[in-house]
């Protein structure tokens, strides 16, 4: 049964269409990668399955409801987030936010603290719980958001573009991270870096105001120049599937 | 300080005690809500919503006067037309397509200006200037009832949404992916945020309460890493300048309110100066 699925799902922005005529389901278990150049729609696509936009016709069933009622069964992990560095709260108050729901009233009840310091521990960062957030570096800011987001006892788990504000030691950590997740839960993972797409995952949503689904293995440069518009000039990575150029994208 | 002491147990100086207490009393709120203000950047809203209390306060005092509507007192003038324009704020920074900083400049002045229209058209002396910058004569021993029952009430709303509004200031779009009701949420911080206004209006005045809403929450923000603490160090700080602000004011004959908020600011310039000197 599919934990995701768009049937003829259509999105716009005033008069321009963003996502037309989406139509694929992702099953449980599956771990998906979306790629697609900027402003082809892929945060869209993310914000349509968590049920903060609405579509202009079709229908999305997220976990076999409607994205409202069970985006609380999913995590979240933003490109950024802008948050203000001066708000004074510490590592484990942001996991902690996982935790929350519509009626999460009163003091904090104690399992949510063990989830919290679970999903810490998943991340390897309980030696950061009482360390300020602002303090923390990029990368392990980031890994601080998927720990927020697994505290929430997710089923699947959306990663905008985890790796985009990060150095190259901390991508790799994070990357480590994400793949100890991929036993556990549905991963849906927004990407520029083909690299961890060709690496890392079976399936491919290509988005660029249509959605196609193909398997890894058929990202072929034709593919890839016909989603992007253009040439793209990228580096080249060691890989196991693509037989074309793939990797971080220069252009 | 000794004669400030012996005025507080005089029996003929009943408002010096019913200042302190009010004081004392809107001291918690106004730590705890003000600490979510500032932790939001949302103190330019606040100042709109106390400046409008005076819109709320002449017409208490027209009708009061003109229509004999005894029952509608300047508080309960004062507290309506803030928590109306919180709503109306509120609205207007989610909802409206408007530009935001413009309607609530608009809400800001048109406040100020009913208010003066009004009091101009009430027969008697009436001077704005006792609302705009407070005078600790007008604070009832009605008024004390009044502030510690919205009191008690804004801190158990806190008490029991302290976790959701945490979750909306840090980060409004995954609160909402949880469940929260992050626009409610954001609406409730501004209703919370005008009734605390409202407490001290007659204390310290219209303009200044907004100081006394901000800055000891951001001095205390300066050496915080947890809202918690942030909370508490901001309610020590509010009673401990309302407390001595009063004594000087008592003491060298000084208006009240200017001497409180003087004090919070020469308190908040230290705090900031050594926290530079500690950095470098």
């Amino acid at each position: 049964m599919p934990v995701i699925c768009f049937d003829r799902v259509s999105f716009s922005y005033g008069r321009s269409q963003i996502i037309e005529d989406a139509d694929f389901d992702i099953y449980q278990g599956e771990s998906v990668c979306v790629i697609g150049p900027n402003g082809g729609g892929k945060s869209t696509l993310l914000k349509l399955i968590l049920g903060l936009l609405q579509p202009d016709s079709g229908r999305i069933q997220l976990l076999g409801a409607s994205p409202r009622q069970a985006r609380a069964r999913v995590g979240y992990v933003p490109q950024q987030i802008d948050f203000d560095p001066l708000f004074p709260v510490s590592t484990l108050d942001v996991v902690l936010m996982g935790c929350l729901n519509r009626s999460s009233f009163g003091f904090r009840p104690r399992q949510d603290l063990e989830r919290a310091m679970h999903a810490l521990e998943q991340m390897g960062l309980t030696h950061k719980a009482k360390a300020a957030f602002a303090s923390l570096s990029g990368g392990q800011r980031q890994a601080v958001l998927i720990a927020r987001a697994l505290a929430g006892q997710a089923e699947i788990l959306l990663l905008d573009e985890p790796t985009a504000h990060v150095d190259v030691a901390a991508e790799q950590r994070l990357l480590a991270s994400i793949r100890s997740l991929e036993q556990e839960l549905t991963l849906i993972t927004v990407s520029h870096d083909l690299a961890f797409v060709s690496r890392s995952v079976p399936k491919v949503l290509c988005v660029n105001g249509c959605v196609h689904v193909h398997p890894t293995q058929e990202l072929t440069d034709a593919r890839i120049r016909e989603l992007y518009g253009r040439d793209v000039r990228m580096i080249r990575h060691d890989h196991e599937h693509l037989d074309s150029h793939a990797g971080h994208q220069h252009d | 300080m000794v004669d400030f002491f012996n005025a507080l147990l005089d029996p003929d100086l009943v408002f010096l005690r019913n200042a302190l207490l009010l004081g004392l009393i809107g001291s918690l709120p106004l730590g705890a809500v003000g600490t979510f203000v500032v932790a939001r950047r949302i103190s330019y809203l606040a100042a709109a919503i106390a400046h409008s209390v005076l819109g709320g306060i002449g017409i208490a005092l027209y009708c009061s006067e003109v229509l004999n509507w005894g029952w509608m007192t300047p508080m309960l003038g004062a507290l309506s037309a803030a928590l109306c324009s919180a709503a109306l704020i509120g609205w207007v920074a989610l909802r409206s397509q408007q530009r935001e900083d413009a309607v609530i400049g608009a809400i800001w002045v048109t406040g100020m200006a009913l208010g003066l229209l009004f009091i101009s058209r009430t027969p008697g002396y009436i001077d704005p200037m006792a609302y705009l910058f407070g005078d600790i004569l007008l604070v009832s021993t009605s008024d004390l009832w009044i502030a510690g029952g919205v009191g008690v009430f804004i801190l158990a709303i806190l008490l029991l949404w302290h976790r959701q509004i945490v979750a909306v200031c840090f980060d409004a779009e995954f609160a909402s992916i949880r469940g929260v009701r992050a626009d409610w949420i954001y609406l409730l911080l501004l209703l919370l945020t005008a009734l605390t206004v409202v407490i001290l209006v007659s204390l310290v005045g219209i303009v200044l309460v907004i100081a006394l809403l901000t800055l000891p929450p951001a001095i205390a923000a300066l050496g915080a890493r947890s809202l918690g603490r942030m909370l508490s160090l901001a309610v020590l700080i509010n009673v401990c300048c309302i407390f001595l602000g009063l004594a000087l004011s008592y003491q060298f004959d000084l208006p009240t309110g200017p001497s409180i908020i003087l004090l919070a600011s020469i308190v908040y310039l230290f705090a900031h100066g050594c926290r530079r000197i500690i950095k470098v």
